[in-house]
């Protein structure tokens, strides 16, 4: 049965049904029990977005605090996932991805190709990406697409609760390394999840809301600033059909261009860098195997190529917001030759 | 160098299965040194030889609970686990019948089921792998300990650091051997590694470090028996440092013109396979015969790796793609 819950209470609930259903599931990263050999609490954050609050008591012996050790923990989830377990870690911010990448794109992500398909990896690398909450320029970045990049690792991105409990499931019970992206934004949204376990499926995108006109294909956050931007296009009676990729690797090109080859119009909205990105990626896709459907350029909505600005002032400008995107799909749809 | 150290009783057996495998990575390596100058083994090949009584004295401790992780320099890690010799050989010639179906090579050859998670590519790419493995052996409860080795060049890497921390912290059966060969690619550890040696920074992470000369196989096999024994209790990591130097040059094609003599000072004086030979003849233990018989065995063997590994089909393009994912 469906109630209203957080994204964090969520991803929460995902993790403690995992662990219950199999003993190999084990949780580790910083404070994500807290207050490790201190004089208080011992479960006293539960990460520092509370995602794993609780655990540490429910499932003894299973959730362990690190030292601020990168390197080491995430290394070690990834060499646990080759002994049989199936760890989920949890890296406090993508940013952080500088001081232990090489565990990630060079040992996880290669074992199985490198080693002639006798390595199986089952590692989730749970992390929190995007900009919103005044973090500045080393804690509010996507970097998605850099891990997209890499064969050998999937990539996920819930936009909603009930997407990021059947997104988690499924990467815990997935059988190759998984980078689980938790925009910091979203957690303390709201919406319906079953109570019961279930997995969603890798590769297959969701088209939140149906349209003639513009297909919008966007992710993680922007599902919902596209959303915004579709309601208020819908009152113009412009109908877009807008389309969460909910993974980037496996990406599922088959339903961006069903939709295209419907509307005819491409918007790809993406909180990431314009360069190298999700929103080139699907333009390039889309340019090349829906070129005949296209009744104007593709258009992109992205942050620009500048690190994540400080100021209240500056950030607000710097994360694409509805009128960008009702901007671009009125480039779109008033293109003439 | 004088052998000071008591060691345990070894059987017949076990001295043979010794000096066997540690002929054999001599052998193996020494036949890649000659086949690599004729220029059909493609890419990077760092060769073992004179290191041999690292591997197998530590890993003649070890059994199917453990795992080790190895580095660039990886072929005796390997044969010391028990990996297949003709599959080894064939990866490094980039056959389809290797260790890793071609796709690996020497820097990447890899068995799990031997509980070899992998030379590797990356200096300091193996510590936090053994943490974790060694917490999945841990948490279990298989008695397993898991072994990361590196050389005097990954002692320098943060990874290599924080992993000893961790297994510290964690209090994992997880044990840290240090080689130092004396260098990292032309550089002296002399120079690069800060302390007298790289035993000391055990300290530093709150376990026990020992030097030992890495020549001696029974010095090795003591130091990691007690090693493994302790942490198989429950008694946390050790950081065990083995000093001797590599017969070769870091990759092959090195002209090693930054060195100066040791090498045919260690081959005469102290390598390991000589003082192995001695010791176990001066008991009385084995006969030369004994060794002579193995000598004989394990160059038959070398000679049908390579015959076998030349002929061997390469992977063809269909390979190309497969294996990326278990399910993608």
């Amino acid at each position: 049965m469906a109630r209203n819950i957080t994204y964090r209470e969520a991803l929460n609930e995902a993790l403690a049904q995992e662990m219950e259903r199999d003993e190999s599931v084990i949780v580790m990263g910083e404070d994500n029990a807290g207050g490790a050999g201190a004089p208080g609490e011992d479960d006293a954050w539960g990460g520092v977005l509370g995602v794993t609050k609780g655990l540490y008591h429910k499932f003894p012996g299973r959730v362990l605090d690190t030292p601020i050790s990168e390197s080491a923990f995430i290394g070690a989830a990834i060499g646990a996932a080759t002994a049989g377990m199936r760890p989920v870690a949890e890296l406090m911010f993508v940013d952080f991805m500088g001081v232990c990448f090489d565990q990630i794109y060079n040992q996880a992500a290669k074992f199985r190709y490198m080693f002639g398909g006798k390595a199986v990896t089952p590692v989730v690398i749970r992390t929190m990406y995007g900009a919103g909450l005044r973090a500045a320029a080393q804690h509010s970045q996507c970097l998605y697409p850099l891990f997209t990049h890499i064969p050998g690792l999937k990539v996920v991105l819930p936009a909603t609760p009930y997407d990021a409990k059947g997104l988690l499931t499924q990467a815990i019970r997935d059988n190759d390394p998984v980078m689980f992206f938790e925009h910091k934004a979203l957690y303390d949204m709201s919406g319906p999840v079953p109570e019961e376990s279930y997995a969603l499926p890798f590769g297959e995108a969701n088209v939140v809301r149906e349209g003639g006109d513009v297909t919008i294909v966007t992710l993680g956050r922007m599902v919902h600033t596209s959303l915004e931007a579709a309601g208020q296009l819908a009152a113009d009676g412009v109908q877009c059909e807008v389309v969460d990729l909910r993974t980037t690797s496996p990406l599922d090109e088959d339903t961006v261009l069903e939709s295209v080859e419907g509307t005819g119009r491409l918007v790809v909205v993406d909180e990431a860098h314009p360069r190298c990105s999700i929103a080139t990626d699907i333009s390039a896709l889309v340019a090349r195997k829906a070129f005949g459907a296209l009744r104007a350029p593709i258009e992109m909505v992205t942050a620009p190529h500048t690190p994540v600005p400080f100021s209240t002032a500056l950030e607000d400008i710097y994360i694409p917001d509805a009128q960008r995107v009702v901007n671009a799909v009125k480039t779109v749809t008033g293109w003439t030759r | 160098m004088t052998d000071t150290v008591e060691r345990k009783t070894l059987t017949r057996e076990h001295l043979l299965d010794v000096y066997r495998t540690m002929r054999t990575i001599r052998e193996f390596e020494e036949r890649v040194h000659a086949e690599f100058a004729t220029g059909e083994i493609p890419g990077f090949v760092h060769l073992y030889a004179g290191e041999e009584a690292s591997a197998v004295g530590v890993c003649s401790n070890l059994d199917d609970r453990d795992t080790i992780a190895s580095t660039h320099r990886g072929h005796g890690h390997c044969i010391a686990r028990g990996v297949d010799v003709s599959e080894m050989m064939a990866e490094i010639y980039g056959r389809k019948t290797g260790s890793c179906h071609g796709k690996g090579g020497s820097m990447h050859i890899a068995d799990l089921s031997k509980g070899m998670l992998g030379a590797n590519g990356i200096v300091g790419g193996g510590p936090p792998l053994i943490c974790g493995t060694a917490l999945a052996a841990k948490l279990k409860g298989t008695g397993g300990v898991s072994v990361a080795f590196f050389g005097d060049g990954g002692s320098n890497q943060g990874t290599t650091l924080e992993s000893m921390n961790l297994a510290s912290v964690w209090n994992l059966p997880a044990i840290f051997v240090a080689e130092n060969n004396g260098y990292a690619e032309t550089t002296s550890s002399t120079w690069s590694v800060a302390s007298d040696n790289i035993a000391d920074r055990a300290a530093g992470f709150g376990m026990p470090g020992v030097i030992v000369d890495g020549f001696d196989f029974f010095a090795v096999h003591e130091a990691a028996s007690e090693a493994i024994a302790r942490a198989r209790e429950g008694g946390g990591p050790t950081l065990i440092e083995m000093k001797f130097t590599r017969y070769f040059g870091h990759f092959e094609g090195d002209q090693q013109t930054y060195r100066a003599g040791e090498v045919e000072h260690a081959r005469a004086e102290l390598d390991c396979l000589k003082r192995f030979a001695g010791r176990v003849t001066e008991t009385g233990e084995l006969a030369q015969a004994d060794l002579g018989a193995v000598d004989a065995e394990v160059a038959a063997l070398i000679d049908r790796v390579v015959d076998e590994a030349k002929a061997a089909p390469l992977p063809t393009e269909a390979d190309l793609l497969t294996d990326v994912y278990v399910r993608y």
